[in-house]
């Protein structure tokens, strides 16, 4: 196909145009420097999604109608919001099938969540001589936190290596996992796409006698999860990534193990008691919910959960692959040998995130091309710079994809991408 | 492609197609320094060679990095070369300040402020080729781009000065 070519593009399982009609601001067009009207192709959700009308309107409605703090007013709108907030928790409960509510974990982010689990449970557990083991194409913010706690603690950290094809190099797991307490991975590549053998490595973690704890920001949007399933004993992601809001993240942990933590944050919320000699905490999820809680936020999660399960998350994932597959075979045809996608060449076996390098066009210059056409992708490192150290690059252009976006979008992009190419022609 | 050429002046893809001074120096007796871009991952390492009379003898430039902050690298080390450390602190003042940025305004930390309108600047600084980058001011995020071999420059001068 190319930009003459008039054809329509083929369907995938979800119809891009009719969900855009959900998302108010893939409704508006940007002019370019050139005069021209262009439709807002977004292709960053692996950053950020964006979110539909229902989300805006719920936690629209809670601060229109039903705002007040949560746990304690005794009034109707303190009800109401109490119970928005407490049942998001049932509904992320139920999205992940946790076996609970009350493993569910309000934090401010992902990031919040794998720093309280490496604040809390790892101060408690790891020692000098102990062992975390984490992979190279982590994001930082499952990697610092532990380096945190390492600098603390005097604990090893490993890595797990990557192929040239951005799988897991899993040769050497067991002597990697040997005297380990604790093996920290991504489900989802932010970067490269690359699914991970996320129960082969929880499993293998628990045959060492190490916890598994997994960073599923990148999945949990985009495919089913089944924590139980997973076998994992921690969970994290954030809402933002899911078309909630920003502000809003998820841990979800065994019970045994979070009522054996140390509380993370202090202060209103997560006591029982507190006298001049000291505190005592209250029950999970409360123990680790410290001051007043994103309560709008919980409730525009509940909606984009509902929007999710609407669309049925296997429907999602197809739509995803089949779209993956497009802008492979698409870049590929249009672009040929100028263009180097990173990550797994089976669309099956990834997320739909494409990092790419357009000839030696540096990607902060992709992406300002790609801004002239209204196509809008991520420059830079993704906050994964030892995964990038690996493949030698210091920065990739990377187009994420989700349900709102289409074949028109990866034409677009294939279209400015050409543009781009030909604009830094040498 | 209108409006792009603002930021894409036919000399920054000279520069950034053909780098003036890429390559390494022998240290001692050049400092290397490295500058990062946290926002893109880019890396610059600038090797300089000051002489005992405070004359920048010979510059070098290493790392990658995206068009601006290579073509901008690329024409500092063009200007600052056979220049005295006082001139290229002059020339990296008169840079900054067509970035926006004011010396005085710029943190400890290397954040960069405002710019200040009230900014007095040496007349007698010549930018010359340098001027080709002022449109990059039209695109904030990428001005930080323009300045990382300035910032990594002023910051090999600090360590060569306190090396001496």
């Amino acid at each position: 196909m190319t930009a003459a070519d008039d054809s329509p593009s083929p369907k995938t399982a979800l119809d891009g145009t009719a969900i855009r009609a959900d998302f108010p601001i893939l409704h508006q067009m940007q002019t370019g420097a050139d005069g021209e009207e262009r439709r807002v192709v977004f292709l960053d959700s692996a950053a950020s999604s964006q979110r539909p009308q229902q989300v805006i309107d719920a936690m629209d409605e809670i601060y229109t109608h039903s705002y007040a703090n949560v746990h304690r007013g005794v009034y109707q709108i303190a009800e109401r919001a109490t119970n928005a907030y407490e049942g998001a928790r049932t509904k992320v409960a139920s999205f992940i099938n946790a076996p609970s509510a009350n493993e569910v974990i309000f934090t401010k982010n992902a990031t919040e969540a794998i720093n309280l689990v490496a604040a809390s449970w790892g101060r408690a557990n790891l020692g000098p001589g102990d062992a975390v083991v984490l992979t190279m194409m982590e994001h930082h913010a499952n990697i610092v936190p532990w380096q945190m706690l390492a600098a603390e603690k005097g604990v090893e950290i490993r890595w797990i290596p990557v192929t040239d094809d951005g799988q897991l190099d899993l040769s050497e797991l067991d002597t990697l996992l040997d005297g380990a307490k604790m093996l920290a991975f991504t489900s989802m590549s932010n970067v490269l796409g690359t699914l991970t053998p996320v129960k082969e490595l929880v499993a293998a973690a628990h045959r060492h006698g190490a916890l598994a704890l997994v960073d599923a920001c990148q999945s949990v949007p985009h495919l089913p999860t089944d924590v139980v399933d997973m076998d994992a004993d921690f969970v994290a992601f954030s809402a933002h990534k899911m078309m909630g809001p920003s502000g809003l993240g998820v841990l979800w942990g065994r019970m045994e193990l979070l009522d054996a933590m140390p509380p993370f944050l202090g202060g209103g919320g997560m006591i029982l008691n507190v006298t001049t000699e000291g505190f005592t905490t209250d029950a999970v999820p409360a123990k680790f919910e410290a001051g007043t809680p994103p309560i709008a936020e919980a409730a525009g999660l509940s909606a984009a959960i509902d929007y999710l399960e609407n669309i049925g998350m296997d429907e999602v994932r197809r739509h995803e692959v089949e779209l993956t597959a497009y802008a492979m075979r698409t870049l590929t045809e249009r672009l040929g040998d100028d263009i180097r996608i990173f990550g797994p060449a089976e669309p099956a076996a990834r997320g739909g995130v494409l990092s790419i390098e357009l000839r030696d066009v540096h990607a902060h210059d992709v992406s300002q091309i790609l801004d002239e056409k209204a196509v809008c992708i991520r420059p830079g490192h993704h906050c994964a710079k030892p995964l990038m150290r690996h493949y030698g690059v210091a920065a990739t252009a990377r187009a994420s994809f989700y349900i709102y976006n289409d074949t028109d979008d990866v034409d677009a992009l294939a279209d400015a991408l050409v543009a781009a190419r030909d604009f830094f022609a040498l | 492609m209108a409006g792009l050429e603002d930021l894409y002046r036919e000399i920054i893809l000279d520069h950034y197609r053909s780098p003036r001074n890429k390559g390494e120096l022998e240290t001692p007796p050049a400092t290397r320094t490295e500058g990062f871009n946290p926002l893109c991952g880019d890396e610059i390492v600038v090797y300089v060679d000051v002489d005992d009379d405070g004359i920048v003898q010979d510059i070098k430039i290493g790392g990658q990095g995206c068009s601006i902050s290579q073509s901008s690298a690329s024409m500092m080390s063009a200007a600052v070369k056979g220049k005295s450390v006082e001139e290229a602190r002059k020339l990296t003042t008169a840079f900054k300040s067509l970035m926006s940025i004011h010396e005085a305004n710029v943190g400890g930390d290397g954040s960069e402020a405002e710019a200040d309108p009230d900014a007095e600047l040496d007349p007698s600084i010549k930018l010359g080729d340098l001027e080709a980058l002022q449109g990059v001011v039209k695109f904030p995020t990428r001005i930080k781009c323009a300045t990382l071999s300035w910032n990594t420059l002023s910051q090999a001068f600090d360590e060569a000065a306190a090396a001496n």
